[in-house]
């Protein structure tokens, strides 16, 4: 048989150029992201640690400080951040531009999977039957990207992205972004948190990814009887996490069932003024060059 | 990837992409030289792991839609999830009774895009009237994968 010609060899087009439609997918999240100026990611290693209850308080203390502000829930699973924040699935209007984001009644620029999905809908994909786990992974990275790519997001000081309990989205997220983010790490002040946490931190540290600060979240809560501060958990996650990624403490939240049970029903005055604190001290942190 | 003909040594061309709808794919190749053909045949798995990338085999015959991949892929979408607007400016042609039919049938979730590209379609070649016959062929040329 006479030797082939290898591909390199053939000095043709390649039409499909498969590497070069994942590149133009990459300059779509570079051109759309031109407008923004800082890429936020709110993770945790743990779940249950109120990640999207923080990430959507930032967004609206952020948005009432004066800063244009979007959220976009990277937990394509759980969706929660939409709703707390008050935004109500409806008809996202498309254009041969992007999709337009939904508008928090705070003006918060929000999408997220809960607002397309159908009501109590779980996250799947149509596609065959067999061996789902091989591109699941793929296509929720392809979610992710056109998520970033493909909203309209116009003009913002800050995009938050709530991640997922777990470490591996944020691996995407850095993969897609033109810059890396920031990351503000969320805990509990629980041991299990901690340990938990750390992990996260050290994936951002593998990524070269800066952790503009830590907030600990559910950190005692006030006796309504006696007033009283009390702790829910033992522990002191926050600091000693914050200590560990030489990053501030951006705020101690106490666990408030009042300010709870307001943002998930969408209402987030409570939620905001719990993180007012954090939400200036992480500007600080965007801010200081 | 690229197809050589081994009796010509020239590089085949890519001719047309056929998908059967049972999850498959069939890209055709054409020699230059001698003008045989080849296809080039993808099973179900081999066909996803393409698709879920939001890449196309044979090159992209129109431009990425906003969402594509999400709206295309997604199962369990809200039907009234989004709003598409056909583009300002643009006349666009109508549907008649069998074309309107037929894209009835097409998930709600994603109804809108295919509604677009068709229309566009139509409005880049200068027709006026969708039918089926019309979506077979822009299906066709197009490589509307699942649409």
């Amino acid at each position: 048989m006479k030797r082939l010609r290898t591909y390199h060899e053939v000095t043709g087009d390649d039409r499909s150029d498969l590497g070069s439609q994942v590149a133009a997918q990459h300059a779509r999240v570079g051109s759309r992201l031109a407008e923004v100026r800082r890429v936020v990611a709110v993770m945790s290693g743990k779940g249950g640690v109120g990640k999207s209850f923080v990430t959507a308080g930032l967004a609206e203390a952020l948005a009432r400080a004066g800063r244009a502000t979007g959220v976009l829930d990277g937990d394509l699973h759980g969706p929660t951040a939409a709703r707390m924040l008050g935004a109500v699935p409806g008809c996202l209007e498309v254009g041969e531009d992007g999709v337009s984001p939904a508008i928090a009644p705070g003006g918060v620029r929000v999408m997220s999977s809960d607002l397309l999905l159908a009501e109590g809908a779980p996250l799947r994909w149509r596609e065959p039957g067999q061996f789902r786990h091989v591109w699941r992974g793929t296509l929720e990275s392809g979610m992710l990207r056109e998520f970033l790519a493909d909203v309209r997001w116009g003009v913002l000081d800050v995009l938050l992205v709530d991640l997922p309990p777990g470490t591996d989205r944020l691996d995407a997220l850095v993969e897609l972004l033109p810059r890396p983010p920031g990351v503000v790490v969320v805990t509990i002040p629980s041991e299990a948190s901690f340990r938990s946490v750390r992990r996260a931190l050290a994936t951002a540290r593998d990524s070269s990814v800066p952790v503009l600060g830590v907030i600990e979240n559910m950190a005692g809560y006030r006796c309504e009887g006696c007033s009283a501060f009390r702790p829910l958990f033992q522990g002191d996650a926050g600091e000693r996490l914050a200590r560990e990624a030489g990053a501030p403490l951006l705020a101690r939240v106490p666990f408030d069932p009042r300010v709870q049970g307001a943002a998930d029903a969408g209402t987030l005055a409570a939620s905001a003024d719990a993180l007012a604190g954090a939400a200036q001290a992480l500007l600080s942190r965007l801010e200081d060059p | 990837m690229k197809f050589l003909c081994v009796e010509c040594d020239r590089q085949m061309g890519f001719a047309e992409r056929e998908l059967p709808g049972d999850g498959t794919l069939a890209a055709v190749f054409t020699c230059p030289a001698c003008n045989r053909q080849v296809a080039m045949l993808t099973n179900p798995m081999e066909t996803q792991l393409v698709a879920s990338l939001g890449v196309k085999i044979g090159g992209r015959t129109l431009p990425e839609q906003p969402m594509e991949l999400l709206r295309s892929s997604m199962a369990g979408g809200r039907a009234d999830a989004f709003a598409d607007a056909p583009p300002a400016g643009k006349v666009h042609p109508s549907w008649d009774a069998a074309a309107k039919e037929r894209l009835e049938r097409v998930p709600a979730f994603v109804r809108g895009m295919v509604q677009r590209i068709y229309a566009d379609y139509a409005a880049e070649q200068g027709i006026a009237v969708i039918t089926p016959d019309m979506m077979d062929q822009a299906r066709h040329e197009l490589g509307l994968e699942g649409m």
